[in-house]
């Protein structure tokens, strides 16, 4: 098969999917630094599970 | 012709990474960044540097979000006006079902994502901003009233309540205040733009209080508004987040602001005509200034306080 030169819109889809990249990459990074920064806060933990809520609130 | 060359052909008008990001109004987000900032830094809780990155980002995800489904319902308006022909929908490179694809995810997104980060009252704050400035405003009220400029300067105005409520998980009359900051400056802010520009909205059949009520009524309107706003200021300034530096700032800002709008009341379209807008363009200066600097006024009473300066 004849495959022509690269167009224009090649460089903009591998644009696209880097920023798409990019983008993934930083949302893996905030989410685990929002994890280092919650365990860090220790009682906010407590407030992502459902049992831990319900114990802390009946502790109250 | 190869299959390449048919499929290359076929998706010519393909969006680049820059076009979708276009699509959130990034200018609108940069006012949502601030103003949220300024929220959750004045509030009286310290809130973790990392949650507050987060929580901030996700503010702003979500007012993009808002941005992109308010251009899919506005792509036949877009397209009519001549400041809104550029945007990716009505020029081209990006499908309306694909901005309504990206507008709903992206607000699912930053609202789970933002009550997973801070609490559910914040998360619940941005949900109903979302559902305010495309339902309420976009959808129904846009294009049937010439209070539009109003209604829609309320969901700019919910970003300090989000961010307050980030940091203390609760509304005050602090947030409730800086709302109100926002919310009635946009009238006066917007209505003086309409006075000196020549718009298309008639064109695209949206009512504006320039053309529905008239150049004079709208004047009036200007004048009220800045009256309104000079007393929701002013009290913010007595409040736990305002003091002596913000105190001074707003009763200067508020004083040019006054003087401007009494100016832009006291004279006719003739008067205007013959000076281009003069007035007109210098109030609407002054006001994108006094939105920053009333902002930024009270992130410097917040950051003086550490020096045993800031407050009353």
């Amino acid at each position: 098969m004849n495959f022509p030169k690269e167009h224009e819109i090649h460089k903009r889809r591998m644009g696209r999917n880097l920023g798409v990249g990019l983008v993934l990459a930083a949302f893996i990074a905030i989410v685990f630094g929002l994890t280092i920064a919650k365990i860090n806060n220790g009682g906010q933990v407590q407030g992502l599970d459902h049992s831990g809520t319900t114990v802390t609130e009946a502790d109250q | 012709m190869s299959d390449v060359t048919i499929n290359t052909q076929a998706h010519e008008g393909e969006a680049g990474f820059g076009d979708y990001f276009a699509l959130l109004k990034p200018r609108v987000m940069s006012l949502v960044v601030f103003t949220a900032l300024v929220g959750l830094l004045v509030a009286p809780n310290s809130v973790h540097p990392m949650i507050a990155f987060s929580s901030i980002l996700f503010i702003a995800v979500g007012g993009g979000a808002s941005g992109a489904l308010n251009m899919w319902w506005d792509a036949d308006i877009d397209r009519k006006m001549k400041r809104t022909k550029t945007r990716p929908i009505p020029s081209g490179k990006v499908e309306e079902s694909e901005a309504l694809g990206l507008g709903i995810t992206l607000s699912v997104f930053a609202v789970v994502m933002l009550g997973l980060a801070s609490n559910l009252l914040a998360a619940a704050l941005l949900a109903f901003t979302i559902f305010f400035y495309v339902v309420i405003y976009t959808m129904w009220l846009k294009r049937i009233t010439p209070q539009n400029i109003v209604i829609g300067g309320a969901a700019g105005a919910f970003p300090p309540m989000i961010g307050w409520a980030v940091a203390t998980g609760g509304i005050g009359v602090e947030s409730v205040l800086m709302f109100m900051i926002t919310f009635m400056w946009t009238p006066p802010h917007f209505w003086a733009l309409a006075l000196f520009t020549k718009s298309d909205y008639g064109d695209a059949k949206v009512p504006m209080l320039t053309v529905t009520h008239g150049r004079k009524s709208t004047r009036v309107h200007i004048l009220v508004y800045t009256f309104i706003l000079a007393a929701v200021c002013l009290a913010t300034g007595v409040t736990s987040i305002g003091g002596p530096f913000y105190m001074t700032v707003a009763v200067v800002l508020n004083a040019l602001f006054i003087k401007g709008a009494f100016k832009i009341w006291r004279r006719d379209d003739a008067a205007a005509d013959a000076d281009n807008y003069q007035e007109e363009r210098k109030f609407f200066k002054l006001s994108l200034l006094f939105l920053f600097v009333h902002f930024g006024a009270l992130m410097g009473e917040a950051a003086l306080a550490p020096f045993g300066l800031g407050g009353w």
